[in-house]
């Protein structure tokens, strides 16, 4: 038996729906990610080392282990302690977690790298050292960092499709569900790859527009 | 403690890195609406000196008192953080290299401070703007980022963004030392006008004519001393100390 793309429109509903949802979920832990990092690189920097520490040993749980396994810890996990969260909160938290510690990576190298005399004309102005981070460094250090944060988040999108695991009906459960219908594989998991493709040309597009938007300001 | 009657006073400032001791025993004194010049050759500690009146480069020793209140107090850390604040939304400073914001248009690197310590509404902020950039003669780059400006406009903007603050005392630290030759007198031609209307500055140089133009009093210094100050006239033409006369050649003739 060859390819037959012929059932597909009957099911592109289900898949369109399960795009929205991978969209969904990539555009929240992509938002948490990016605030999460913000706020985790302000900690790895500027927190006293009772903070920081326990930050550390949080960071090496994001950082050395399966992005799976913390995906189950956080669904299946936390129930344990009475944490019962949905599967959808639970696959923004891990995905946004995770990747706001890789994003936090980034902003941390970016904050130190910011001229000192960006600090220096801020503090002389009157601003607080918290004001000048704010107002000053901290922008300057996200800015440069848009290309690889950009980078992270296409990676995000990629592993949104773990959240599967969990029951999340996204672009992947939902192609497999299709397929378990119709007992086609290789032509769902194409159109699945094609609308992961579409998203991902989309998020592109979006970097691209960000980045010429603040190529004026360097 | 002491009766304060000087505008600017810094008695016996003392800075060390280390075992380097970079500024040794140093008294200043500024009037209101005075020019001071100060020279010497690179590493005698003149920035250091400049930056320890706002407390950019706290001293190790010694008294920087403003306007009748000290600078350099010693408070509890949180409630020196909130003088020290204070004090610095006085004093204007302006630097080398210009360290304009570059993510922000040149309307909000003048407005951001203002905005943001003094609380004032968008309108005012817009009107205090195009007040400060008019003055420097930058009113037409308005929104324009840095990165999109020469050298001298560059100064120009930094100026008009200390001036925002409304400063009573302004520090220039070799404003004019990174631009091409061409663009020097555009800047040059700011801090005039600021002398002209009596502003207090006290400007780091390493221009000896415009020194000689606009200061009212110029310090020689060397190696963390004030090595020899008087009116510019004495110092350029006439100084007492052979150290000065050596400096002074030795610049004229680097620059010729
Ligand atoms: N943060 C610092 N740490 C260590 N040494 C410093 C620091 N800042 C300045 N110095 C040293 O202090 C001395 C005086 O420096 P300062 O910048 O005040 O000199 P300057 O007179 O402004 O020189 P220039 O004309 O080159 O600007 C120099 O020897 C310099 O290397
Ligand atoms: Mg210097």
């Amino acid at each position: 038996m060859g390819l037959d793309f012929t059932v597909v429109p009957g099911f592109m509903d289900i898949i369109l729906l399960g795009a929205l949802w991978t969209v969904a979920i990539t555009v929240a832990s992509a938002v948490l990610s990016f605030f999460g990092g913000i706020f985790f690189a302000v900690i790895a920097l500027y927190t006293h080392w009772t903070v920081r520490l326990p930050f550390k040993a949080f960071e090496w749980l994001f950082m050395g282990t399966p992005l799976l396994l913390q995906l189950f810890l956080i669904y299946f996990g936390l129930v344990q302690i009475g944490i019962d969260l949905p599967a959808f909160v639970a696959g923004v938290v891990g995905l946004g977690l995770h990747f706001a510690v890789y994003n936090s990576e980034l902003i941390q190298t970016a904050i130190i790298a910011v001229d000192k005399g960006q600090m220096e004309a801020a503090r002389t102005l009157g601003l607080s050292r918290g004001e000048a981070l704010r107002k000053v460094v901290i922008p300057q250090a996200v800015r440069d960092v848009i290309p690889p944060i950009g980078n992270n988040m296409i990676a995000l999108l990629k592993d949104s499709a773990l959240v599967s695991v969990i029951g999340v009906s996204e672009l992947t459960l939902s192609a497999q569900r299709v397929i378990g219908k119709t007992y086609r594989p290789f032509e769902f998991y194409l159109v699945a790859a094609a609308v992961y493709y579409v998203i991902n040309l989309c998020m592109e597009w979006v970097q691209r527009r960000i980045e010429r938007r603040i190529a004026l300001s360097r | 403690m002491t009766e304060e009657k000087h505008f600017v006073e810094i008695r016996h400032a003392k800075k060390s890195f280390g075992t380097l001791e970079v500024l040794k025993d140093i008294n200043l004194t500024v009037e209101r609406g005075q020019i001071v010049g100060i020279i010497g050759s690179s590493g005698s500690g003149k920035s250091t000196l400049l930056r320890a009146i706002n407390d950019l480069d706290p001293l190790s020793g010694g008294e920087v008192w403003l306007d009748g209140v000290q600078v350099n107090k010693s408070l509890p850390h949180r409630q020196y953080e909130k003088h020290i604040n204070a004090m610095r939304q006085q004093v204007g400073m302006v630097f080398q290299h210009f360290n304009l914001f570059p993510h922000l248009t040149v309307r909000d690197n003048v407005t951001m401070a203002p905005k943001l310590l003094k609380g004032i509404s968008n309108d005012e902020a817009e009107t205090l703007a195009r007040e400060q950039l008019e003055h420097v003669g930058m009113l037409e780059k308005i929104d324009a980022f840095p990165s999109q400006l020469s050298g001298g406009q560059k100064q120009r903007v930094a100026i008009a963004r200390a001036l925002a603050m409304k400063p009573k005392l302004m520090l220039f630290d070799e404003a004019t030392s990174a631009l091409d030759p061409e663009l020097v007198e555009e800047v040059n031609q700011v801090m005039k006008k600021l002398a002209e209307e009596h502003m207090t500055m006290i400007i780091v140089t390493h221009e000896m004519d415009f020194a000689a133009s606009v200061c009212d009093r110029v310090l020689f210094m060397e190696k963390g001393v004030v090595v020899e100050e008087g009116p510019p006239e004495v110092i350029f033409k006439n100084p007492e100390k052979q150290r000065t006369r050596e400096f002074l050649r030795k610049h004229i003739e680097g620059a010729a």
